[in-house]
């Protein structure tokens, strides 16, 4: 008798669904997935990932922009992919098997945008490569999607891909600005001419634009300041 | 099974592997005949800029010159498309306009083969050639169109693979281009010397232009990449010169 009752308890019945209440898709858990990553656990100044793209598509309103929008797209779609693969995925090749899936999906990104928006595609050139190795891509499969559902993990991934927009839209219009007195190409500055004579606006009282600012150091600083700024305001942030 | 057992790590990388090959495979080619139209239709665009066609009139109205109207355009102004060797005789075996220089850059002089198109609008004649060299990152490109002089250039376009937004991949901008107008690629004596890229002070100067700030290695590449090509086009320019003489 025994014998049997410990079969049977050992042999538990599989269990297809749990009968438990359903979550809202937007509950309160599920919003902070989303607005989390863009102040307490920031990608950029917190978790401080991404940093090597930060520093080199700033220079730039737009590309910044338009790279935000590539980061976002594959790191919501890896998320959704790696989530839903995530019981199948063998834990010792997990890293290979998420750099294959990101890798993948940036040569088809890549490969849509050639064919059908050329002009996009030559404005991100090498950057749409370089997704691949934007550590809040394989930071966000290894820390979130691995353990949780598709739907957390595309909130997850939009919202962490926002984050990052946020510093580097921050970035990039600080260094444009100041370093060629422009906002997405347009010269709200005035115009700077050769001559005094024939400078506009700012640039006729003698005002100059910091070269430093176009440099990759620059945005360094500029994010440093931005961190300081943060962990000023937000008390969560002090540490002790 | 075992997610855990080495079975299973193997069947799964390899079935991963298939999929993901395959299906990025059959993307590669379903879409390459549409990129490959697209780079086809900008090389047109580009020819067609250097000659100062920024626009076109459609239907009464001016329309700015997109790569559709590119194509629809192009034959109308590039009149002939002819690829030479490097003694200046023209090669009539090959088609100009595909003519791949990243890959006849790298042939021997005496194999490589030049394509020159020659365009004519509102009755003025150009002279377009192709141009390739190296940036700071990767390789920059362009046209530069002459004049009939064959010294005096009508307009250039540079395009980059990778060169820093904001400082070397401003070489695609219209201010930096229009630097060239109407600089002479021959000194007062007639010798080639082709467009020295400087770094301030190229006011008065036939033969330089201001290099972009920050972006001096680019500016270097644009400079030689220009020295470079035209010198292979100097035994052509000779020959046609004279024969223009001749005509005259």
């Amino acid at each position: 008798m025994e014998n049997k009752e410990n079969k049977n308890s050992k042999k538990a019945p599989v269990v297809l669904f749990v009968a438990k209440e359903k979550e809202p898709l937007f509950s309160k858990q599920n919003r902070k997935l989303l607005s989390d990553p863009l102040d307490d656990d920031n990608p950029i100044t917190v978790q401080v990932l991404g940093i090597c793209s930060a520093l080199a598509i700033t220079v730039q309103l737009e590309p910044a922009v338009v790279m935000a929008m590539a980061v976002m797209a594959v790191v919501t779609f890896s998320n959704l992919i790696v989530s839903l693969l995530r019981n199948l995925i063998p834990n010792r090749i997990r890293i290979i098997v998420q750099l294959v899936i990101v890798a993948a999906l940036v040569i088809l990104v890549d490969q849509v945008l050639k064919a059908f928006a050329y002009d996009v595609s030559k404005q991100l050139s090498v950057f749409v490569g370089l997704i691949i190795t934007n550590c809040i891509v394989m930071g966000r499969l290894e820390a979130f999607a691995l353990g949780n559902g598709p739907w957390k993990s595309v909130l997850d991934g939009i919202g962490n891909s926002v984050g990052y927009a946020v510093i580097l839209i921050i970035v990039a219009f600080f260094r444009e600005l100041l370093g060629s007195g422009k906002l997405f190409g347009i010269e709200v500055l005035g115009h700077k001419g050769v001559t005094m004579a024939e400078s506009t606006r700012l640039y006729a009282l003698g005002y100059e634009n910091n070269g430093l600012m176009l440099l990759s150091p620059m945005a360094l600083i500029l994010v440093g300041i931005i961190i300081w700024a943060q962990r000023a305001r937000n008390r969560k942030l002090i540490e002790n | 099974m075992n997610r855990d057992s080495n079975a299973y790590t193997f069947i799964f990388a390899i079935v991963m592997v298939l999929i993901v090959a395959s299906a990025l495979a059959f993307t590669a080619v379903s879409l390459k005949p549409m990129q490959d139209d697209n780079i086809r239709k900008e090389k047109m665009q580009n020819i067609l800029f250097t000659i100062g066609l920024d626009s076109v009139e459609v239907n009464g109205a001016k329309e700015p010159l997109t790569r559709d109207l590119a194509q629809e355009n192009y034959s109308k102004y590039v009149k002939e498309q002819i690829s030479l060797k490097a003694d200046g005789t023209v090669d009539a075996s090959v088609d100009a306009f595909k003519l791949d220089l990243t890959s006849e850059i790298k042939k021997p002089v005496d194999e490589q083969r030049f394509p020159l198109f020659i365009a004519e609008k509102d009755g003025a004649k150009f002279y377009i050639i192709p141009l390739r060299g190296a940036g700071l990152w990767d390789a920059i490109w362009g046209y530069i169109s002459l004049d009939d002089d064959l010294n005096t250039i009508k307009g250039v376009v540079f395009d980059h693979k990778g060169e820093t937004p904001g400082l070397g991949a401003e070489i695609t901008q219209t201010w930096f281009q229009q630097r060239f107008h109407d600089k002479a690629i021959n000194d007062e004596d007639g010798n080639f010397v082709g467009i020295t890229v400087m770094k301030g002070g190229s006011q008065g100067n036939d033969n330089a232009v201001d290099a972009i700030s920050g972006a001096t290695i680019t500016s270097r590449g644009v400079e030689n990449m220009i020295k470079e090509r035209l010198d292979h086009y100097l035994a052509y320019f000779k020959k046609e010169k004279s024969e223009m003489a001749l005509n005259n």
